[in-house]
């Protein structure tokens, strides 16, 4: 109860989220541009991405057991917290010679996969309730979608298009969690019962 | 000099020039990613600056003066660039020599 009136709003944690994703799409950029070769000739760059994504995964233990309206909700972020520091993990382990199978990039594409169906299970409206609600599906039909792109990865390595899309991923993700907000309208739409609409 | 050896060093330095123009662009694309990213930020304060609520910080709580998305924006891409564009720039120019 004391915590309800110090703990930021849940849009703001999705737009400290959103900044997170978004440092993860220009390192995946970045890595896919200059090529692996020359992306690991410092040692410390390798283990920027991994363990940025493990880092988000352990930061989302605290909106876990903070965020609690509902259940559903609590299941979500918990289960977005387990995959993200498992994908996160394993690429670590990855980098650091003690993984050495391409196939563990499945982990990333198993990630975007609960977290997509996460957002969507999670979200009880339906897309035109409010801006939120509209974010949660859109949310999570991306990643569903771009699942994809990892699982491409884990058999081709190489290929240009499929760590383009995966970059591509984070950035759209990020813009979507920076335009949530807790109560706003959606292209017109705003139901009578999702509170006092804002900009 | 044989005309065999002369073709075969056009067609060396043809490759490396072609090789040169690539790293080049993508040098050109590394350094242009922050200050993409910064004036995405920046054009975004000027779309919806009350989404910057230090520009109007009276009677705003610690979290609305300390989340401010599009300077956020700004920060990453300043940061990259600095951090993250420039030694991989260097490493680029090194792979190529």
């Amino acid at each position: 109860m004391i915590l309800a009136g110090i703990e930021p709003k849940a849009e703001m944690v999705h737009w400290m989220f959103a900044t997170g994703i978004l440092v993860l799409g220009l390192l995946f950029l970045a890595e896919t541009i200059v090529g692996p070769e020359v992306w690991a000739r410092r040692p410390w760059r390798r283990y920027l991405w991994p363990g940025t994504m493990f880092l988000l995964g352990l930061l989302l233990w605290p909106v876990m057991a903070l965020y609690t309206n509902s259940m559903i909700h609590m299941v979500a972020h918990g289960s977005w917290a387990q995959v993200l520091m498992v994908s996160g993990g394993a690429e670590l382990g990855v980098v650091r010679g003690k993984l050495h199978s391409q196939y563990w990039r499945l982990t990333s594409a198993g990630a975007l996969l609960v977290s997509g169906t996460a957002f969507l299970v999670h979200e009880q409206n339906g897309w035109f309730f409010a801006r939120a609600a509209f974010l949660h599906h859109a949310l999570g039909w991306t990643l569903i979608v771009a699942a994809i792109f990892p699982l491409v990865q884990a058999i081709r390595p190489r290929s240009i298009v499929a760590a383009s899309g995966f970059a591509m991923t984070f950035f759209v993700v990020a813009v979507l969690l920076y335009c949530d907000r807790d109560s706003a309208a959606i292209l017109g739409h705003f139901s009578q019962f999702a509170g006092v609409p804002h900009r | 000099m044989s005309a065999d050896i002369a073709h075969e060093l056009h067609g060396e330095r043809e490759k490396e020039r072609v090789a040169a123009a690539a790293t080049s662009a993508r040098v050109r694309i590394v350094l242009a990613i922050g200050p993409a990213t910064a004036a995405a930020g920046v054009v975004w304060a000027f779309i919806q600056p009350w989404r910057l609520t230090l520009l109007n910080p009276h009677g705003q709580g610690f979290w609305w003066l300390f989340v401010e998305p599009p300077l956020y924006i700004v920060l990453v891409g300043v940061l990259f660039r600095v951090l993250i564009a420039r030694p991989l720039v260097q490493d680029m120019e090194d792979a190529g020599r």
